[in-house]
């Protein structure tokens, strides 16, 4: 492995994110406030609690996770797709790295943006609400893994994409959706029966699941069948890259 | 001399089902300069690609340095320098950086010291803390330059290096050429000019239509290219060369009306002057003179024409 090639794209790609610093931070920030005022004042003030948990708390993995999704997926098809945009991935293409060079390059950097990002809206939140954290090193292990999950997936749509309006598409007609049908503001069990089982086939279902666990120690889903399914789809989008890098499928002409 | 590049039968159809290579066949030596000549859509930049990794081949073989490209590919390629034909710069990237980024993709530790000698070679030091965006055409291809000597490659391929770029830099590149040279650097460079590869080149190639017409030493192909005609235009037709003339290598014009000779404008004494005078005594009636010289271009359509 050319550890030379991932220290210059991994410091590259942070450099970007801390020359914005304020804008990468103050957007996840802002937003996450007007969820606390408007779910958690105007809807937590109907809802007393979920589970035991007060609702203003109960929804902080929730929001946590739904802006390191997108977040991860925004930030890893955007690294990847500028090159492409721009005619600099020749220079990718051309020098002696390979799959493992540039996914842990890029994606490394995407999925440590997320990291801080999560862990700011952490920080935020405790500002708002008494907050419990029942595991903590799970919970750090499970931002980690979904930082790095849907940052893979976002690597894949950056290639993907041929122009920077498809590039927006997964994200806006799919992920968007599962997040907010996956149960981030709700807990499953609060859906009309047959609602509950379509649910089941929403994988952010699994996620959200298990990463509210590791806050307040009870699961909508097995925490064992949730963690089984992130593997699997890190594992899948890890395929994926690999077979993409293998063919050259849109990005050796 | 050993062959630092070789390319053997390669072959490259695009997915359009273009096939922008038709069995190239190619070793470039060691230490040389080798300037590939071509019309557009010759498919010099698919060769290039080809070797640098960019482009998959569809078949055939390549190796650098004794590395296959495809089974040994980091090999390969950390011994290649690419300057691309299009100008491709990450427009908020510093220069410093930006070349500094190149060294470390191909595997090379931070020497700031050898980045500030390409730098002040080409002429960009002073511009080393500049964004590239705001930069002119030419210093953007001068950051190109700088980007592939950064990780001291053995080859280096230069895609159209002077396309598009002035006289001072021109004579920048061709020095910094010739200083990559000293330290045996082998380099291929693409090129429309002819002047260029004449200035330059140990070797030049030709190639046309996906295929190498010709690969052959500057010096004999500039004697080919020194070629000229003199073509004297006469007032009466004639049938033959008249008898007095024989064995100076006349031609005959259509309708007897013109006299062909052709000679080396590179010799001292090209005998055009002795033919004057011969063709007074033999009484012919000259009415007008025009001498011509083949071009590259009449070197492309005899050799095209040949192929088919
Ligand atoms: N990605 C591609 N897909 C399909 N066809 C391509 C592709 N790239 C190049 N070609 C075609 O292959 C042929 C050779 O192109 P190439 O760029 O290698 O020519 P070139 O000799 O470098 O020309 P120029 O002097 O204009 O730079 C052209 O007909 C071109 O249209
Ligand atoms: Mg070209």
């Amino acid at each position: 492995m050319n550890l030379q090639a991932v220290r210059v794209i991994f410091a590259k790609e942070m450099a970007r994110f801390f020359r914005t610093i304020l804008e990468s931070l103050a957007s996840p920030v802002i937003s996450t406030s007007l969820y606390f005022v408007v779910f958690g004042a105007a809807i937590g003030s109907r809802i007393e609690t979920v589970g035991g948990v007060s609702y203003g708390a109960f929804i902080v993995p929730g929001l946590i996770m739904l802006t390191v999704v997108t977040q991860s997926v925004a930030n890893a098809s955007f690294a990847i797709h500028f090159p492409k945009f721009i005619g600099t991935m020749q220079e990718l293409l051309a020098a002696p790295i390979g799959f493992t060079e540039i996914v842990t390059g890029f994606v490394g950097a995407a999925a440590g943006k997320s990291i801080l990002i999560g862990l700011v809206i952490l920080a935020t939140a405790f500002l708002f609400v008494d907050l419990p954290i029942a595991h903590p090193l799970a919970m750090l292990a499970l931002l980690a893994l979904t930082s790095l999950s849907f940052s893979l997936f976002g690597f894949i749509i950056g290639i993907w994409a041929k122009d920077f309006q498809q590039l927006q598409l997964i994200p806006l007609l799919v992920l968007t959706p599962l997040i907010f049908l996956g149960g981030s503001f709700y807990s499953i069990e609060m859906l009309p029966g047959p609602w509950q089982t379509i649910a089941l086939f929403n994988p952010v279902v699994y996620l959200m699941s298990v990463f509210r666990w590791s806050f307040f120690d009870t699961a909508d889903v097995p925490v064992a069948v949730s963690l089984v399914a992130i593997f699997a789809f890190t594992a899948l989008c890890l395929g994926a890259i690999w077979w993409i890098f293998r063919s050259g499928w849109r990005i050796r002409p | 001399m050993t062959a630092i590049v070789s390319v053997r039968d390669l072959v490259k159809t695009y997915d359009t089902g273009f096939r922008a290579l038709k069995s190239v066949s190619l070793d470039i030596r060691e230490g040389e300069i080798l300037a590939l000549l071509g019309p557009n859509g010759a498919g010099k930049t698919t060769l290039i690609s080809t070797i640098c990794g960019i482009v998959r081949p569809t078949s055939g073989q390549v190796t650098v340095g004794g590395h296959d490209i495809a089974s040994d590919w980091r090999a390969a390629r950390a011994m290649i320098g690419l300057v691309p034909q299009e100008i491709a710069l990450e427009p908020f990237e510093k220069v410093f950086r930006s070349v500094s980024y190149a060294r470390g993709l191909y595997g090379k530790p931070p020497d700031p010291a050898h980045v500030e000698r390409v730098l002040r070679q080409l002429s960009l030091w002073d511009k080393k803390d500049s964004a590239i965006q705001p930069l002119s055409g030419g210093m953007k291809r001068r950051v190109l330059i700088a980007k592939a000597l950064a990780h001291e490659p053995r080859v280096l391929f230069l895609d159209e290096p002077t396309a598009g770029v002035d006289v001072e830099l021109r004579k920048d590149m061709w020095a910094v050429v010739e200083d990559l040279r000293a330290q045996g650097v082998t380099i291929i460079l693409t090129t429309h000019y002819i002047e260029e590869a004449e200035a330059i080149a140990d070797r030049v190639g030709i190639i046309a239509g996906g295929e190498i017409l010709l690969v052959e030493d500057k010096a004999s192909l500039m004697a080919r290219m020194g070629r000229k005609e003199l073509k004297v235009d006469l007032a009466q037709p004639i049938a033959a060369v008249p008898e007095a003339l024989a064995g100076r290598g006349l031609t005959l014009g259509t309708g007897g009306l013109s006299l062909v000779y052709s000679y080396d404008a590179t010799q001292e004494r090209t005998g055009i002057v002795t033919l004057l005078t011969e063709m007074r005594a033999a009484g012919l009636p000259i009415a007008d003179i025009a001498t011509r010289q083949s071009s590259l271009e009449d070197i492309f359509v005899d050799l095209v024409r040949a192929g088919r």
